[in-house]
């Protein structure tokens, strides 16, 4: 399978044509929300949250986040900033009007924001593009560790992390958690379907401190499945059980994200039309 | 961009990250515009302790927006009722109702997007545009 990572810089790969060609994908739709609602029962929110998006791109994550708990967003609706190198994606995620405010920044340049600003942040399949070293003046180790620094700021005391990604290979995977270990996050790398064609890779990232456990063991506490094979300070590996797969609760879990999804689909918001001058 | 947003962001170069004149970024030209939100209590009294408010102060100043108090609101301000206690005693987080603070919070917070114009950094003048809503924070190379 080839990996566009590898052949363009993601603000020439995501152009128009490529950016709506994603985004109306009822394919990649399904699969993005899935694996947004995975992540945010990685992170385990209680109450609505700022919550960061990084590599928003059309904001086929961020129109969750916008829901409510009823329409299956725990403790939603939140709200939320999404940043994103293209302009081609940003673009399509104005067309759907979505709630969230959207930058047109680079990961790999840090994450402006002042420390403790998010209780969260998220990233669906955008981080391996920063292993690709965009000049040739930066290295793909010095983006990643200016990210994951940036990142950790910027997330309060007690804050957490999920970021999905592809890793081209245990060697990247290694990489991008190292630098997290290294910004000062609590790590643990997770695996659903690992060694399938459809396996997914999620690092989960806790700050310590704040009310909140800071541990690693807490964020899998009490998930079906799962162990945390090394903890805090090691990017640990859990893998989820496969039998556990078929399972009461694994089933209606999936169920309510389908119905979820129902509402993903559909392209336009409640305030659609809303905009008005502002009159003071 | 939502004033909440501006409440929050710094400017993106490295030398200035340590200096205080960095943040808030200051708008200019800026076009305002009203997008109506749900107001989202919860939320709000989650987001207020994090509110730099003298700050948010400043760049209402600075747009030609109403003045906001000389202090933040306490939680309880946000609740309807929330300062005679034998009405909040007893109401559950879903119960209570946003008080006409609240909804003053969330107008300005949630509801006061800056559509358009330029977000300068104090300390190095800097300047982001904003267009359409969206902020630019791509450096050159040599800035970064
Ligand atoms: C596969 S898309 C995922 C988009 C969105 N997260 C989703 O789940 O639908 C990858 C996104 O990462 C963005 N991206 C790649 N490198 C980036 C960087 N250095 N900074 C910010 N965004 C980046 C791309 O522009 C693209 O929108
Ligand atoms: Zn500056």
């Amino acid at each position: 399978m080839s990996r566009p990572e590898d052949i363009l810089p993601p603000d020439l790969h995501y152009n128009d044509v490529e950016s709506r060609k994603y985004t109306t994908s009822s394919r990649i739709q399904r699969i993005q929300a899935d694996m947004t609602h995975r992540a945010l029962d990685l992170i385990g929110l209680t109450q609505p949250s700022l919550i960061l998006d990084v590599g928003c791109g059309s904001c086929l994550s961020g129109e969750i986040l916008s829901q409510t708990a009823e329409e299956g967003t725990p403790a939603g609706p939140h709200v939320w900033v999404g940043f994103d190198i293209s302009a081609s994606m940003l673009g399509v995620a104005l067309e759907k009007e979505v709630e969230g405010d959207l930058l047109l920044a680079d990961a790999g340049q840090g994450v402006p924001f002042r420390p403790g600003t998010f209780d969260a942040a998220i990233s669906i399949s955008a981080i391996q593009w920063l292993c690709q070293a965009e000049t040739s003046e930066e290295s793909p180790a010095g983006r990643l560790s200016r990210f994951f620094n940036q990142l950790y700021a910027s997330l309060r005391r007690g804050g957490r992390a999920c970021l999905q990604f592809y890793p081209k290979n245990d060697d990247q995977k290694k990489m991008v958690s190292q630098a997290a270990i290294k910004a000062g996050f609590g790590a643990g790398l997770l695996e659903d379907d690992p060694g399938t064609k459809s396996a997914k890779t999620y690092l989960v990232l806790t700050v310590g401190g704040g009310e909140l456990d800071g541990d690693i063991t807490g964020v899998v506490r009490g998930m079906e499945g799962v162990d945390v094979m090394e903890t805090r300070r090691k990017a640990g590996t859990m893998k989820r059980g496969v039998d556990k797969k078929g399972s009461k609760g694994w089933i209606l879990k999936k169920k309510e994200q389908q119905k979820a999804q129902g509402k993903v689909v559909k392209a336009s918001s409640k305030y659609t039309g809303r905009k008005r001058r502002i009159q003071f | 961009m939502k004033l909440l947003t501006l409440n929050f962001l710094t400017c993106a170069i490295k030398t200035c990250k340590t200096n205080a004149s960095s943040f808030p970024l200051h708008p200019r030209d800026a076009e305002l515009e009203i997008q109506e939100a749900d107001v989202n209590l919860p939320f709000l009294k989650n987001i207020l302790p994090r509110l730099m408010w003298e700050e948010l102060r400043t760049i209402c100043k600075e747009l030609g927006l109403p003045d906001l108090p000389p202090t933040p609101p306490t939680p309880t301000d946000l609740i309807s009722g929330g300062n005679s206690t034998d009405t909040t005693e007893g109401r559950t987080q879903a119960e209570q109702e946003p008080s006409q603070t609240a909804k003053d919070l969330h107008r300005v917070l949630l509801e006061t997007c800056i559509q358009e114009g330029k977000l300068v950094c104090g300390c190095c003048g800097h300047e982001y545009a904003v267009k359409e809503g969206v902020a630019n924070f791509l450096l050159p190379g040599h800035l970064v």
